[in-house]
């Protein structure tokens, strides 16, 4: 084995942090200096989209569990984000202005907490969290099918958006929460600020490809997907699944959740149609699209299907569901391994046809001698 | 009793009314090569689905003073009872190394868990060269033939530093060269273990046997030395037919 | 004593419909392992179908019996093409089809939204469904009944069909162990197809009960095909009395929660009440039990 090669195999795992570096390059250095604030503004609303995605790709790439309801958890962080926000603008031991609209003016004592910056954030990680751990607990633990669990996500959607909708004088019903003219006290009518925040969700869609990039190399990245597989194998491992699925589920809920969070005061609104069933669903177009098992791939469909969401679904609303119909329809039937893995392939061949080329051997790992022979 | 056996008593399997297991009683002593023989639908592979918490059943199993029928599967492995299956269940997109380091994990701490693999455990060398794959330790294990998949479970079943070890027809579809490669390897690992072997090759049996015991209906209904158990008339009845040589051939299934 | 009734017998209805649109649900999980998101959709087709035959008939006396067969092919073709189409390329990978059926379904209603209209037609219901019988003092509508008694007599068909036909037992042996069928000479494609074609019939007659209480509109099945589900879920795999108990299970604790709470507490109160009830039964009501798997 020559020197070349092994320095190259010595290189490729850290090739992924070289691409997440490029990307941190485009979106914190490059994107701001060429886009116009408003675009830079809705690429914001897509950094917190692709952040979802990531853990989608983590939850159901690599660990197999189809999460159908992560809008619950961006809403999580969306509301609880805004409800400091708008307390934050009501000013101390005021009630924000909805309330006084459409209710007696009283404010509901849960809302009382989020008057504290330190209680909001700790409330965007830690009631995620909860509520993926308990679901997830009482569904994995008790060995309930995969289909199942999807569906009951799903249903967490559903529930979750009537819930906001019924309560109006809590949350603001379906118009949701919105107006929000500060953020942690930096006035969001500052463009300086408007763009820090946008700064702010890119740098957190930047560390949570990190996360999840460790997460992939690690020992417990090997189980997930060993547990992905063959679940009744790892059991005989000596691990319980129900842990292991658990913690990608919590993880992924949590980066949602964060997703949210950064959500509501780049857009200035969070309300149940951003989090319900249909936009849980289409949190998924994006992973599928891009490639649900990679690192990458989640996070740049999810950035294709934001911006074709908010530039094509106003301007052609009815042929933008269609093409969303489509979408799933023929990724996944076609496209399984979504657009990443039709660049791999493209790749391979290029590089193979290029080697032959040249008159030289192809040195694959192993994996491509079962492919190819 | 030492606490390196593995006591099982009036174990009942029971399927909506039909009873798998009925009342068996045997007891799995370390350093012996134990086999477990019966035709099929005698209930073998579910007294070790009932032992290692894939299925329900009643009775004790009493290993290192704990009640395996209490445990969960996992719980079970922990406490050092490994299994097999009849089909070969290994990672087949991991390597063979990988697959053995992966069934290192219940000795790790979470933190280590998060951590990317670096370099080669001394124990996953030792088990590797134990079952003699290590010439193609790199390979994915999808790419192995059948009879090294069957050495990689039970060498990751020596990764988990399993003391009781089940075996579910693991010689099943091997060549007679791999299958006395396989009864070597067994010899070599049972000193210090105990190990269960289920076997429909008699050939296999009389050649590694120290103690067999006959499943038949879901009870027990001999046990003894290879000799012994072929000498028994109800085994020869029922097991065996009429032929009493017991050069007969039983389904592999 | 009004409020004890009133919704035990409204929700004996929805239970009903919530049955009709399961069975169908069920009977492709159980046999295929596919989630049909569609499903919904099918029982969207059906209420238009009531409607078009409406249209075509004029007289709602005769209309809505005439619609009950009319749906029920027209949703099961739309079930057979998907099936055809999609599903069968995909039966190694059934947690997928539960994406690309939500694909289909987008389209589904994006095409009824097209072809009629966002806004919903009405399906006037037919004289002998006037009126109402006096229950412990509550008057139940007779289209209450009525959806009560077509999700029995669905109920009773289809539980014919599978006991009593050559289909029915093929179908049973496919669920059972696909790969021994398949040995015994059962071309296990075709009853995959037409188990997909009654399955997402039944939703279309389904349809049809749910347009005379509603009326039509494109987004008509979103409201049924979760609550479906969990019933599918709650109910478990293998029997349709499990389904049959979940439904109107379901559907009258529903009414009762709505009574006492809101309709949107109800909703979360089944949905926690599903999860909790999964610890005890992780398999739903009935399940049929087999041999620890290898």
């Amino acid at each position: 084995m020559s020197t070349s090669t092994s320095a190259a195999s010595r290189i490729k795992p850290w090739l992924p942090l070289l691409g997440i570096a490029l990307l941190a390059l485009a979106l914190l250095v490059i994107a701001p200096a060429m886009l116009s604030p408003f675009r830079l503004n809705n690429l914001g609303k897509y950094c917190c989209w692709a952040i979802v995605a990531v853990g989608i790709g983590l939850a159901w790439g690599r660990g197999g569990m189809l999460v159908m309801g992560q809008g619950v958890f961006f809403g999580i962080g969306g509301y609880a984000m805004a409800m400091h926000l708008k307390l934050e603008a009501a000013g101390p031991g005021q009630v924000p202005d909805f309330m006084q609209l459409y209710g007696d003016g009283s404010m509901p004592w849960w809302w009382e907490p989020f008057r504290s910056p330190v209680i909001t954030i700790a409330a965007i990680i830690l009631v995620p969290a909860l509520v993926a751990g308990l679901l997830g607990f009482a569904i994995f633990k008790r060995r309930v099918k995969g289909a199942y669990f999807a569906i009951l996500t799903q249903a967490l959607a559903v529930v979750f958006a009537t819930l906001l909708i019924a309560t109006i004088k809590q949350t603001g019903g379906f118009n949701g929460l919105n107006n929000f003219p500060s953020f942690f006290g930096y006035s969001l009518y500052d463009p300086v600020n408007k763009k820090m925040v946008y700064l702010i969700a890119a740098g957190l869609l930047i560390v949570c490809l990190v996360i999840v990039w460790q997460i992939n190399r690690s020992r417990f990245g090997e189980l997930l997907v060993a547990t992905r597989d063959a679940e009744e194998r790892v059991r005989f491992l000596g691990h319980d699944p129900a842990n292991i699925k658990l913690i990608a589920f919590v993880i992924a809920a949590v980066m949602a959740s964060v997703g949210g969070a950064m959500f509501a005061p780049i857009a200035g609104i969070i309300s149940p149609s951003d989090v319900d069933a249909a936009a849980s669903i289409l949190f998924i177009a994006g992973v599928a699209l891009g490639g649900r098992a990679g690192l990458f791939g989640p996070a740049l469909g999810a950035l294709a299907v934001g911006y074709g969401q908010s530039t094509l679904s106003e301007r052609f609303p009815n042929e933008w569901t269609y093409f969303q119909g489509a979408l799933f329809v023929v990724v996944i039937l076609l496209i399984p391994g979504g657009l990443s893995s039709v660049l791999k392939r493209f790749r391979k061949d290029v590089a193979r046809q290029t080697t032959e080329l040249r008159g030289l051997t192809v040195t694959e790992p192993p994996t491509e001698v079962k492919v190819h022979g | 009793m030492a606490d390196t056996t593995l006591v099982v008593a009036g174990v009942t399997v029971d399927f909506d009314g039909f009873k798998a297991n009925q009342d068996v009683d045997v007891t799995f002593e370390q350093g012996r090569l134990h086999f477990l023989i019966g035709p099929n639908g005698a209930g073998k592979t579910t007294l070790v689905d009932a032992l290692t918490g894939l299925v329900r059943g009643t009775g004790t199993a009493t290993y290192a003073g704990r009640d395996l029928l209490t445990m969960k599967s996992h719980e079970i492995v922990r406490a050092g009872v490994g299994r097999t299956f009849q089909t070969a269940t290994v990672f087949e997109e991991l390597t063979v190394l990988q697959n053995l380091d992966i069934a290192g994990g219940v000795h790790r701490s979470a933190w280590r868990m998060g951590r990317a693999r670096k370099g080669v455990p001394s124990y996953v060398q030792d088990a590797l060269e134990t079952i003699g794959l290590t010439s193609v330790a790199d390979l994915p294990a999808g790419r192995l033939a059948h009879g090294e998949k069957q050495w990689l479970e039970i060498g990751m079943l020596l990764v988990q530093d399993a003391k009781v070890m089940f075996l579910d027809e693991t010689v099943a579809g091997m060549s007679a060269e791999e299958r006395s490669e396989t009864g070597a390897l067994l010899r070599r690992i049972a000193p210090d273990r105990t190990i269960i072997v289920i076997e429909h090759d008699m050939e296999f049996v009389r050649t590694y046997a120290d103690v067999v015991t006959v499943l038949h209906a879901g009870k027990v209904l001999a046990e003894g030395s290879i000799e012994q158990v072929q000498a028994d008339e109800r085994v020869q009845e029922v097991y065996l037919g009429r032929t009493a040589t017991a050069d007969v051939e039983v389904d592999d299934a | 004593m009004d409020s004890l009734t009133t919704p035990l017998l409204t929700g004996a209805a929805t239970g009903a419909i919530l049955l009709i649109a399961a069975l169908g649900l069920a009977l492709t999980f159980g046999q295929m392992g596919v989630i049909n998101m569609a499903h919904g959709e099918f029982l969207m087709a059906g209420a238009y179908a009531a409607y078009l035959t409406q249209q075509v008939i004029g007289n709602a006396d005769v209309s809505i019996l005439v619609a009950l067969p009319v749906a029920f092919v027209v949703a099961g073709m739309l079930g057979l093409l998907l099936e055809l189409f999609i599903i069968s390329r995909m039966y190694h990978r059934p947690l997928d089809t539960l994406l690309v059926t939500v694909g289909v379904g987008l389209i589904l209603q994006q095409a009824a939204k097209d072809v009629f209209g966002a806004q919903g037609d009405p399906v006037s219901s037919p004289g002998w469904l006037d009126g109402s019988i006096g229950v412990f003092g509550y008057n139940w509508p007779y289209r209450g009944l009525f959806t009560i008694v077509l999700a029995l007599l669905a109920l009773g068909a289809l539980a014919a069909v599978l006991k009593y036909t050559s289909f029915g037992r093929q179908i049973r042996a496919t669920v059972q162990n696909r790969d021994l069928a398949e040995t015994l000479g059962i071309s296990t494609k075709r009853v995959d197809r037409m188990t997909f074609f009654i399955g997402s019939g039944l939703a279309g007659v389904g349809g049809v009960a749910v347009a005379l209480i509603s009326g039509t509109f494109p987004t008509l099945g979103t409201a049924y095909i979760i609550p479906a589900f969990l019933v599918v879920v709650a109910g478990g795999l293998g029997q349709l009395k499990g389904t049959v108990i979940a439904a109107f299970a379901v559907g009258i604790l529903t009414q009762y929660l709505t009574s006492w709470f809101s309709g949107s507490m109800a909703q979360v109160l089944v949905f926690a009440l599903v999860v909790i009830f999964l610890q005890v039964k992780p398999q739903g009501l009935f399940t049929v039990r087999t041999r620890g798997l290898a």
